[in-house]
Formats: structure tokens, sequence, C-alpha cells
């Protein structure tokens, strides 16, 4: 009970980071990875695994709009906004100069509703995100666009924030 | 939020304690609205022996009569009375019943038990039926909920349906259990376990199979599940998603969703996997098929307007494959389902961010609202069309309830553990199953 408490904090540091400094998001999923929350203070102070490292790849960079990775919807929408459109069309390019990468959407929605309407809707996000990348130059084969639905929702609570935060496509690089 | 998480987290503790402390609580909490002054007293004596039985009947038969807010429950202080007795008619009319139940149980060998139960009219001083059987110690729920179903007809005119079975899934920490469980969520049977969810659970309409959606290999695919032997087989495993299966009246055909195509898509194929054959040519969301009752037409979700919406298909194609849109009040009208009938259909309706249980009649269009509640989802109509079981959430955790489909009276299944949702109702069981 405990881990998960601490793995949906970090959920929600995350969503809130996710708005701000990317450097914050880079600990976070590290944390997720080691999984608790007695595990924040040493990895916060250092320990991780490329803190140290003098350069960033690209998707990794914090100060390159390549490490975001997230598009956010509203409600019952699978329109990708204008605020997100520069993220999109940059990982297009990412990947027309990349022959090799190739990318996972997973579309999600909030917990509202109905479970089958909202694996189609989902589907419906991730294949937004797949329109432009290809529409952008991007291989067929270098984007696969699934729908997890409301089956996988990263902040928990019944509430706008976290409703906000899992109505989303998340891009995720092979090998990630 | 710590402290909002023990506080709900101690009102769940009072919740099941005050269960464990009320001998007579059943698996279902009832509210009823109205509908008082037409309900049916009636007493429900206890059975004679019953006390040394591991399962009393008589609590179970009382329980599932009151769950249809049809009856009030005159009590009979707790007096066994053998059948040979002479019944005093005045007596209990006075107590205002105006039916009694009475019932002999015996001890056999082999933890056979012979019932014996009659149902006795108070004011014409009659027996209206009765019921000579001997079962297992273990099914004495069964026969309780056998001996419920004869009262309701005998009384109401219909047939009941507290021996019929739900099927739901549980999310216990990482694992999804798809359980079938009696009408009263008492009895409850695991089918399949994963730690990827599973959705959108299907009874075949002979009740013995389950058709249902697994995320166990990485993406959603549809299975068949024998319920007796556990076998189970791929019905749908096509590039993309496969989810949301409907059976058709017979039993011989699946309506599924695939996104092999693009866009959600409805097809249909039959109960082996073979015969696939596509319904819908709509590239958006067409999604949550359900079978009208002659298998002609399939009501479903689409956001083909702009907003998710119910609509109705003719299934062949010869009538033009003629598409109508049924549901116009608000932007938000999912998870439709046709009754058994095929007159009505529920479905959740979306209204100032309250996502209730509403039913809509077919040939007058009108829509009613069942439910108040923020979160409902997936409404299935009982196999007599009486009641709707639904999923919704209290304090955060998801539990099943039920409403009539006149919205009078409304429960719900407290004895079930964990987060619970996608309900369904099984259809009618043979007295010999």
């Amino acid at each position: 009970m405990k881990k998960l408490w601490g793995v949906l904090m970090i959920s929600m540091l995350s969503a809130c980071a996710s708005q701000t400094t990317q450097q914050a998001v880079e600990v976070e999923e590290r944390l997720i990875g080691s999984g608790g929350v007695e595990q924040q203070a040493s990895t916060a102070e250092g320990q991780g695994v490329n803190s140290n490292d003098a350069t960033f790849h690209p998707l990794k960079d914090p100060n390159n709009i390549l490490s975001k990775r997230s598009i956010y919807y509203d409600f019952d929408s699978y329109v990708v906004m204008n605020e997100y459109r520069a993220l999109v069309l940059a990982h297009a390019d990412y990947l027309r100069k990349n022959v090799n990468a190739g990318v996972l959407l997973q579309g999600n929605t909030d917990s509202r509703g109905s479970r089958e309407y909202n694996l189609a809707l989902g589907q419906r996000r991730a294949d937004s995100v797949k329109n432009i990348m290809l529409l952008s130059g991007a291989k067929a084969s270098q984007v696969e666009s699934v729908s997890l639905g409301e089956e996988k929702p990263r902040a928990m609570n019944q509430d706008e924030s976290s409703w906000s935060e899992n109505r989303r496509t998340d891009i995720i690089y092979w090998g990630e | 939020m710590f402290c909002l998480h023990k506080y709900s987290q101690k009102l769940f503790i009072l919740l099941i304690l005050c269960l464990i402390n009320s001998p007579l609580q059943a698996a279902l909490d009832i509210e009823i609205f109205g509908g008082g002054a037409s309900q049916i007293p009636i007493t429900i004596v206890p059975f004679v022996n019953e006390t040394s039985l591991p399962q009393s009947i008589s609590t179970v038969v009382a329980n599932d009569l009151q769950s249809s807010g049809l009856f009030k429950m005159i009590d009979s202080d707790g007096l066994a009375l053998h059948a040979s007795e002479e019944i005093n008619y005045v007596g209990w009319a006075n107590r205002g019943s105006s039916a009694l139940v009475i019932g002999e149980t015996t001890l056999l060998l082999d933890n056979q038990i012979e019932v014996r139960f009659y149902l006795i009219d108070i004011a014409k001083q009659t027996q209206l039926t009765s019921l000579i059987t001997t079962v297992h110690t273990t099914q004495l729920r069964t026969v309780a909920h056998q001996i419920a179903d004869i009262i309701y007809q005998a009384l109401i005119g219909e047939v009941g349906i507290f021996n019929t079975r739900i099927a739901y899934v549980v999310k216990r920490e990482t694992s999804y259990i798809l359980q079938v469980a009696d009408a009263d969520g008492f009895n409850a049977q695991p089918v399949i376990e994963y730690t990827e969810p599973i959705i959108s659970p299907a009874w075949s309409p002979d009740g013995s199979k389950l058709a249902y959606v697994s995320f166990e290999n990485r993406k959603p695919v549809v299975y068949v599940q024998t319920l007796a032997t556990g076998v189970r087989t791929e019905l749908a495993n096509f590039e993309g998603s496969n989810s949301a299966p409907a059976w058709s009246p017979d039993g011989k055909t699946l309506a599924i969703v695939l996104t092999k195509q693009g866009g959600s898509q409805i097809f249909l194929i039959n109960a082996d996997g073979s015969g696939l054959k596509k319904l819908s040519k709509h590239a958006g969301i067409d999604t949550e098929p359900s079978f009208s009752a002659d298998g002609q037409s399939l009501i479903f979700t689409s956001d083909r307007g702009g907003s998710p919406q119910i609509y109705r298909m003719a299934i062949n194609h010869a009538s033009g494959g003629l598409i109508e849109r049924l549901t116009f009040e608000g932007n938000y009208n999912v998870s439709p389902e046709f009754s058994r009938d095929g007159k009505q259909f529920t479905f959740i309706h979306r209204n100032n961010n309250r996502f209730s249980v509403a039913v809509q009649d077919i040939a007058t269009r009108q829509m009613q609202l069942l439910t108040n509640s923020q979160f409902d989802e997936s409404p299935s109509f009982a196999p007599n069309d009486r009641v709707i079981l639904y999923a919704t959430e209290i304090n955060g955790r998801g539990i099943l309830s039920t409403v009539s489909s006149d919205g009078q009276t409304r429960q719900q299944f407290s004895s079930l553990e964990g987060d619970i949702r996608e309900p369904a109702w099984g259809p009618f069981r043979s007295i010999k199953e």
C-alpha cells in the first residue's frame, strides 16, 4: 500500500513537473523505476545513472523539445491542440532524420464514462498524433499507435487535475 | 491527501464491521423510493430444522424477495412452523400478512437435504404452490433462490431472477479477476485472473460461456471461455485492438470491434472465430454493439455526429444497412444495451458532468434517467428486464449497484470486496443446472 502511494505521489509530482522543468521529470522517471519513496532522497542527490553526464542525448536533453513526450486533450476530444503541434512536429522531424528510430504512441483517457468508448477514444488520440507525424515525413513503419483507454491511469484521483493528466498521448521511443 | 485517504479507509472498515455485526445483513444494501403501498406483505417463517444446516434457507429467500422492492417482510417472531400444523389464518391476517412461506428441512445421508416449501395465500386460506426437492448441503443457497423465484412468479406473475448469475471484474492490488457470482453477490467464483486489465464480459445466451477482452498480450484481444471446463479460445486477435464482444440471441455470432482497418469498426464473427464480416464503414468510432431480441439489428455508440451518441443499424444489408440515430439529449450517451424484449435500451447519459444510468423506449424515444450518481458505467438488464445492474463508485472504490427499470428501487452490493467494475447479468438458468 505504501509503495502504491509512493508511486502515486510520484505520478502526481511528474504530472506537475511536466508543466514546469524537464530536469524534474528526469529524476522522477528514475524514481518510478526504483519504485519507492524511501529512495527519493538518495536519487535526487545525484546517484542516478545519467545525472552526471555532461551532455544529453537529444531525446533526453531537458532543454530539447524532444524530451517532452505527452500531448494533452480536452474531454472527449482527440484534436491535437496548437500548443502541442510544435512538439509533435519536432518528433516527426527527428524520425525523418533518424530512420532507424521509431515510436510507440499510447493513447489514454480519463476514467469517466464508458471503458469501451474510452478504448476507442484513446486509439483516436494516438492516431491523431500518428497522422501528423506521417504527414510530416515519418514513415508508417516508424510509428505504431495503440490505446490503453482508461485502463492505465497515471493520476488516480477523481478530480479535474487527475482527469486532465490522464487525457494524454505518450510518445515512447523504441528501446525506452 | 493522506488524511483523506485514511478517513475513507476508516469509513470503509466501519462499513465492513457493520456488515459483520448484523446477521440479517444481506449482500445488498437496499434503498426503496416510494412504491411501498403496492408492496405485497409476506411472512417467511424460518424453515423447520434449518438452524442445524450450514446455510439458512429462509433468510436467503427473504433477502431475495426484499431486494426486488415488491415485497414487505412481516416478522414471524422466529416461530418455525410444521406444514402439518394448523395455520392460524386470522392471526397472520391480523399481522397484516397476505402470504405465508413455510418449509421443512430434513438431513438425509451423504450431506443430502430434503427441502419442502409451501406458499400459502392467507386471505383465501389456500396453498398456492409448493416444492419438494433433495439437494446437497452446498446447494442450499441455490435452492433458496429457486424458492424465491417460485414465490415471485406466483405472486407477481413474472419470472424471477434470483437464481441467475452475474459476471464482473475485480481489481485487487495489481491483479484483475473476472468473477461469476449469484445474483445476490454471494458464491463468487473466479473465472480468470491476470495482471493486465480485463473488460467487457458478455454472457452467451445459454449462460455456458463468457466472452471478454483481456490485455494480457499487451493489447486488447477477445476471448471466449466455457465456464464449466475453463477452456478458452481466442475469438479475435487481429492487428490493432479487438474489443466489445456482444452475442447474437442465437449464440452463433458475435459482434466485435476491431481497429485493423483504421478507426474502431463493428464486425460480425462466428462464435468459432470464422467468417469475419465488416458491418460499419464509419472511419471514426463505432463501438459497444448490442443485439436486438430478434437479432436483426444492433444498437451501438458512435461519434459520427461529433459527440458519442447511440445509433441503430439494420444487420441485413438487403435493407440498405440503414443507420438511425436514437439519442439526442446531451452530448455524451454511451454503453447502450438492449432489454431482452427489445423494447427499450439502457445506457450511460452525461449531464452536468454526472454520468448516470438512463433508459430509452424504442417506440416513443422517451428517455428516463434512473440514477443521479456521478460515475456510473456499464449498465446491463436482468433477464426479466425488471432490474438494471451497473457499476458505480463510492469513496474511490468501484462497486456494483442495481436499479429497477422504473427507477423505484436501488441497491448496492456491499459484500463484494475490492474495486469492482464491468458487470454483466447472465441469462435465466434451467432448474437442473
